[in-house]
C-alpha cells in the first residue's frame, strides 16, 4: 500500500545532505509519497529500508515496454480510474488481427490492409500499430510460423495469441527482435509458457476462463519471477469480459492488488463478427481500460471516430490541447481568401474549423500561438491582443496570402481598432458571437458580394 | 486464493424518471452502480434508445435513413416507422424547422406537426425544440400544452429560458423537462437547483449535460459524466442525481469524418460507414460515461446499440 510522506520520512537519515535535489529530507519524503521521485535518488538509505519503501512506493500498475524502436510502446503505468483524478499516460493500442485458421488470400489481403490507416490528428500520427497473429488450434504450426513472418513484414509490432508451446517457439524464433507480446499463458501451460517468453526476453500475456483462473495463473508466474506480463481479461461473453477488464484495473488502482497492476488485452474481434459492434466495443474498450485493443479489420471507417475518442481520453486534463499555429485554408481557400483568427485551443479550433467547412464558403483560418486557451480566456491573460494578432500576421501572414480582409472572433470584438491601427492595409470584421452563426454570416457576405 | 472481489457499493442510486404511458413507457435512471457494472450491484434500467426524426423531412438524411424511411411521406408515416425501428425504445422529433436563422417555422406549425406525430406513435415522445432559447421559450410551452397527458420529455430548458420551459412543462402540464447545460458538472447541478427552485419535481428532471462527437472535445464530455455519476452516487448529491440523456445524431452527422465526401477524402471509404461508426462509437463512449439514454438516428447505429446494451446487462 502507498506509505505516507511522514512514513517514509521515518526511514530516511534525516540528515538533510541535500544530495538528492531537496532542500530537506521532509520534502524529499513528500516527493516521494506523490510519486513525482524515485526513492534511489536518497544516496543515504539503508538496504532494509530500501527494500521495504521500493516495494511499497513503487507504482499501482507496471508499465509494460513492447516492440522497439519507433514502434516500442508502453502499456499500463496508470495511476487513476478517471481521467479527471490526474491523467491517463499510455494510450489503448489498436491491433489488426489474422489467424492461421484464414486461407493464404485473405491472410495476405488483411495484412496489406494494416498499412491502409495512416494520418495525423492534432500533432498526432494516427496508425494501426500492432497486428495479433492467432494460432487456431489444430492447424498447420509451420503455416502459423509463415504468416507470423509475414505479419512481421509489416514492420508493425506483433501480438501472438498462440497457447501451444512449441509452435509459440518456433513463431517466436522469426519475430522476437521485434519484441512482440507472447500471448499464450493460461492454467493449463503457464510453466512451458513462461520459459519460452523469458528465454525469448517477450512480454507474456495471461489468459483464463474465468477472473479467478486469471488472477491465479499471474500470482502462479509472479511466483516463478515473471513481472513482465500482460492480461488478456477477453472472457466468453461481452459482459464478463467488461467486467474482468473494470475488476483488474480497479483491484490494481484503487485496492493495491499487485497481481492485477498489468495492463491488459482485450479481443473484440474474438467476441463478436460484427463489424458495427466491434467498433461500438472497440470504443468501450478503450473507455475500460484496454491497454491493447484487437479490432480486426482497421479502416478509416472504424479508425477516424476511435482514434480521435483516444485522443481526447488521453489528454492530460491540466494541458488544453493545442492546434500548431499557423493558416489553415478551407473549402479550397488560395491566397485571395479571406481571412478568419482564432486561438490554438484545439476545441476553438475544431468548433469553428467545423462551421467554416459546413458553410462552404473558401477561407483561410488563421492560428496564431494563444497558449492553448479559449476565446475569452485568453484574451484575460493576455494571450490574444491586438499585438499578438498583428504580430503573427506581419510575420507569418502577410507573405503568402493576398487577401486583406480579416474576421476576429466577436468576443474580442473590441480588438477591432488596435489591429486597425497596427495593420495598415487590412479591413478588420467582427464576427458573431457563438460560431455556429459563422455559416449564416458568411453565406450572407458571400451573397452580399462582401468577399 | 481466487480473485478477491470488492464490489463499489454505494447507498445511493440515479432517479428513476418514466417517459410516455401505458404498455409502451420507458424508464431511465435507477443505477446505483457506475454505468454497466451489473457486477457490483444493481444497475437499474438498461440504458434507453431514441431514434431521431426532424419536422425538416427526410431531405438531408444519409441514404441509409432515407431507405428505411422509404414509403413514409407524412410526419405522422414517419414518426410510426421511427418507433417501429429495431432497438428503438421512443421516438424523438427534433424541431429544427423553428430555428430563426433557418425556416423559420412559427409555433403553430411546429405544435401541429407535433401533434400529428404524437397522435401517430404508442412509443413515448421527447420533444427537441429549435436550440434557439428565445424561440424554444415560446414554442416549448405550447407543446407542452398540447400534449397534455402523454407524459412527453422536452428539451431543452437552458439557463436562459428554464423559467418559461420548467414553469409549462414541469409545473403547469405536467411532463418531463430536459436540463441542458454545457459540458460543466457545476453548470449542471446549478440549472438543477434553480429548476427545482422554481417548484419541479427533481423526480421530474432529465439531464442533458452537453455532448460532442468523439474526437471534438469529448475528453470534456467524458470527465463531466464521470464526475456527475460520481458525485450523484458517492456524495449522494441530490441536485445531480437525474438521469442523463444525451443526443448523439445531432451531434455526430455534422463532423467532417461523417460529411466529407469520398472526392473530398480520398481512401477514406463511403461516407455513410463513416457517420455509422462516429454514431456508434459516440453513443458507446456516452453510455459507458454514464449517459441513460443516447439519442440516434441510423437504423444500423440503433440496432448495435441496442445489442451492445443488451449484451452488457
Amino acid at each position: 500500500m502507498a506509505l505516507t510522506g511522514i512514513q517514509i520520512f521515518k526511514m530516511t537519515p534525516k540528515k538533510n545532505c541535500k544530495e538528492c535535489g531537496c532542500p530537506t529530507c521532509m520534502a524529499f519524503s513528500m516527493k516521494v509519497a506523490q510519486g513525482a521521485m524515485d526513492i534511489s535518488a536518497c544516496p543515504h538509505m539503508s538496504e532494509d529500508a530500501l527494500a521495504q519503501l521500493s516495494e511499497a512506493t513503487a507504482p499501482p500498475m507496471k508499465t509494460i515496454k513492447i516492440g522497439t524502436g519507433e514502434h516500442e510502446y508502453s502499456l499500463g503505468g496508470e495511476t487513476v480510474l478517471y481521467r479527471h483524478e490526474k491523467t491517463f499516460v499510455s494510450e489503448t493500442r489498436y491491433a489488426a488481427s489474422v489467424c492461421s485458421c484464414m486461407d493464404d488470400a485473405t491472410v495476405d489481403a488483411k495484412l496489406a490492409a494494416v498499412a491502409d490507416v495512416d494520418y495525423d490528428r492534432i500533432g498526432e500520427h494516427m496508425y494501426t500499430e500492432l497486428v495479433y497473429v492467432n494460432y487456431a488450434k489444430d492447424t498447420d504450426a509451420s503455416k502459423y510460423v509463415e504468416i507470423v513472418k509475414k505479419a512481421a513484414a509489416t514492420g508493425r509490432t506483433l501480438v501472438l495469441g498462440c497457447k501451444c508451446p512449441e509452435t509459440a517457439k518456433a513463431a517466436l524464433e522469426v519475430c522476437k527482435d521485434g519484441k512482440p507480446v507472447l500471448n499464450g499463458a493460461d492454467a493449463s501451460n503457464y510453466e512451458e509458457m513462461n520459459k519460452i517468453a523469458t528465454e525469448a526476453g517477450v512480454v507474456l500475456g495471461v489468459s483464463g476462463a474465468n477472473l479467478d483462473e486469471l488472477y491465479d495463473t499471474t500470482a502462479a508466474l509472479e511466483k516463478l519471477g515473471n513481472k513482465n506480463l500482460v492480461l488478456d481479461v477477453t472472457m466468453g461473453t461481452v459482459k464478463e469480459t467488461f467486467e474482468a477488464a473494470v475488476a483488474v484495473r480497479r483491484a490494481a488502482i484503487k485496492d493495491g492488488d499487485r497481481t492485477c497492476g498489468y495492463p491488459s488485452i482485450v479481443n473484440v474481434a474474438a467476441l463478436t463478427e460484427d463489424k458495427a459492434m466491434r467498433e461500438a466495443l472497440a470504443a468501450l474498450f478503450t473507455m475500460k481500460y484496454g491497454s491493447i485493443v484487437v479490432v480486426g479489420d482497421m479502416d478509416y471507417a472504424m479508425a477516424l471516430p476511435l482514434y480521435g475518442l483516444r485522443q481526447n481520453l488521453f489528454t492530460d486534463p491540466q494541458k488544453p490541447m493545442k492546434v500548431a499555429p499557423g493558416i489553415y485554408p478551407l473549402n479550397g481557400a488560395d491566397e485571395n481568401s479571406i481571412c478568419l483568427t482564432t486561438v490554438d485551443f484545439a476545441l476553438t479550433y475544431f468548433l469553428v474549423s467545423g462551421e467554416l467547412e459546413r458553410s462552404g464558403v473558401p477561407c483561410n483560418l488563421l492560428i496564431s500561438d494563444a497558449g492553448g486557451l479559449s476565446v475569452l480566456t485568453a484574451w484575460a491573460a493576455g494571450k490574444l491582443s491586438s499585438t499578438s494578432v498583428s504580430k503573427f500576421i506581419t510575420e507569418e501572414v502577410e507573405g503568402k496570402i493576398k487577401s486583406r480582409k480579416l474576421i476576429i472572433p466577436g468576443k474580442v470584438a473590441v480588438l477591432k481598432g488596435d489591429i486597425e491601427a497596427k495593420l495598415p492595409g487590412w479591413e478588420v470584421i467582427v464576427a458573431p458571437l457563438e460560431a455556429v452563426q459563422l455559416v449564416k454570416f458568411l453565406k450572407d457576405m458571400q451573397a452580399n458580394g462582401q468577399l | 486464493m481466487p480473485f478477491n472481489r470488492k464490489p463499489q457499493k454505494f447507498s445511493a442510486s440515479i432517479k428513476p424518471v418514466e417517459i410516455g404511458c401505458g404498455d409502451k413507457a420507458v424508464k431511465i435512471g435507477g443505477a446505483s452502480v457506475f454505468p454497466f457494472y451489473t457486477f457490483d450491484g444493481d444497475a437499474g434500467e438498461a440504458p434507453k434508445i431514441g431514434v431521431e426524426i426532424s419536422d425538416m423531412g427526410m431531405e438531408h438524411e444519409p441514404e441509409g435513413v432515407k431507405a428505411y424511411y422509404a414509403g413514409a411521406s407524412t410526419m405522422a408515416e414517419i414518426a410510426k416507422k421511427a418507433a417501429e425501428m429495431p432497438g428503438a425504445d421512443f421516438v424523438v422529433l427534433r424541431l429544427e424547422g423553428g430555428d430563426p436563422n433557418g425556416a423559420n417555422k412559427s409555433v403553430e406549425e411546429l405544435v401541429a406537426v407535433v401533434k400529428e406525430v404524437a397522435d401517430a406513435i404508442d412509443a413515448p415522445l421527447v420533444v427537441e425544440g429549435s436550440k434557439n432559447v428565445e424561440k424554444d421559450a415560446e414554442l416549448l410551452p405550447k407543446v407542452a400544452e398540447a400534449l397534455q397527458g402523454k407524459n412527453v420529455l422536452l428539451m431543452s430548458a437552458k439557463e436562459e429560458n428554464y423559467k418559461a420551459i420548467g414553469a409549462a412543462a414541469g409545473l403547469a402540464y405536467n411532463q418531463k423537462v430536459g436540463a441542458e447545460s454545457a459540458v460543466d458538472i457545476n453548470l449542471a447541478k446549478q440549472l438543477n437547483v434553480v429548476m427545482t427552485q422554481l417548484g419541479v419535481s427533481a423526480d421530474s428532471v432529465v439531464m442533458n449535460v452537453g455532448t460532442a462527437a468523439a474526437g471534438y472535445g469529448y475528453d470534456y464530455v467524458i470527465s463531466t459524466m464521470d464526475r456527475v455519476r460520481a458525485a450523484a452516487l458517492s456524495q449522494d448529491d441530490k441536485m445531480l442525481q437525474m438521469p442523463i440523456i444525451t443526443p448523439v445524431a445531432s451531434e455526430t452527422w455534422s463532423v467532417k469524418e461523417a460529411t466529407a465526401s469520398e472526392e473530398d477524402a480520398p481512401g477514406w471509404g463511403p461516407v455513410e460507414d463513416r457517420g455509422v461508426s462516429m454514431e456508434v462509437q459516440t453513443a458507446a463512449a456516452d453510455l459507458v460515461s454514464g449517459s441513460d439514454a443516447v439519442i440516434l438516428k441510423h437504423p444500423q447505429s440503433v440496432a448495435t446499440i441496442s445489442k451492445m446494451i443488451k449484451e452488457l446487462m
